[in-house]
């Protein structure tokens, strides 16, 4: 039984630390390396968006299990200036810091399952999860 | 406080070629001390060509493949030709379900590649012999 992994990410360094835990994590539960690859690159983006914009927060990962698939949940969790239109931030190249605009979006399309829950002044929590093929 | 790692991207010359092996999974940071640095060099050597070897990138992100992309913008602006070499077949795949490119940079698939492409473009546009 693997238990959760919290990282905290406080940090650019720890984009990387948090993707290597995912890619570990992944193959573990038996993802494929190209898989392992999707679900590092994913949380670089959602770590990244937690550095930029709230400066702190923490990645989660857990591993689910759901009709007898393995799968991984990563929870990206932030107390920082939230997201006032989630759509827009869903959008392909909508960005209001200087990046391509591809993070939130790509992320989502990497994912089998991803939601966002924020609110202004409060934080943002994404969980995103991708199952074993 | 997290560790502030600096990673020192190994930056050889070689003739009027500059070559870059990327080693290890790169920081934000790295990234853009490595655009400043080959930007540097590039004119100190009067640089024609430059080779980023990114066989050992297991990751490249939005980040990753902004900075590369206007490493060879800038770098082209320095008189130099850049070519990315090395993506991984996992890596590209990724790249395409992010919806990221590198847009107009030249890639190979390794780097006798890359280097075969670079003395075909830099003989091609140089007429005074080198």
């Amino acid at each position: 039984m693997v238990s959760d992994i919290i990282i905290s990410i406080v940090s650019e360094a720890d984009i990387v630390a948090a993707r290597q835990k995912g890619r570990a994590l992944g193959a573990q539960l038996g993802f494929s390396s190209s898989d392992q690859t999707v679900i590092a690159t994913a949380i670089s983006e959602v770590a990244r968006n937690i550095v930029i914009y709230a400066r702190q927060g923490e990645i989660i990962l857990k591993t689910v299990l759901q009709n007898n698939r393995n799968g991984i949940e990563i929870i990206a969790r932030d107390r920082g200036p939230g997201i006032p239109d989630i759509a827009r931030a869903l959008q392909d190249g909508y960005s209001t810091s200087k990046s391509l605009g591809l993070g939130l979006p790509g992320a989502k399309r990497m994912m089998d399952e991803f939601d966002i829950v924020s609110k202004v002044g409060k934080g943002t929590t994404i969980t995103m999860k991708k199952w074993v093929k | 406080m997290s560790e502030v790692n600096v990673m020192e991207v190994p930056i050889l010359k070689q003739g009027q070629y500059l070559i870059v092996s990327i080693q290890s999974a790169l920081t934000d940071a790295d990234f853009l001390r490595l655009r400043d640095n080959l930007a540097e060099q590039a004119g100190r050597y009067r640089t024609r060509g430059v080779i980023i070897d990114i066989t050992a990138l297991d990751v490249m992100d939005s980040f990753a493949c902004r900075t590369l992309r206007s490493i060879a913008h800038i770098l082209r602006l320095r008189g130099a030709e850049t070519i990315i070499v090395g993506i991984q077949p996992d890596v590209a795949f990724a790249m395409v379900q992010l919806g990221l490119t590198l847009g107009d940079v030249t890639t190979a698939l390794d780097l006798d590649e890359g280097l075969a492409i670079l003395r075909q473009k830099i003989k091609g546009d140089r007429t005074n012999g080198v």
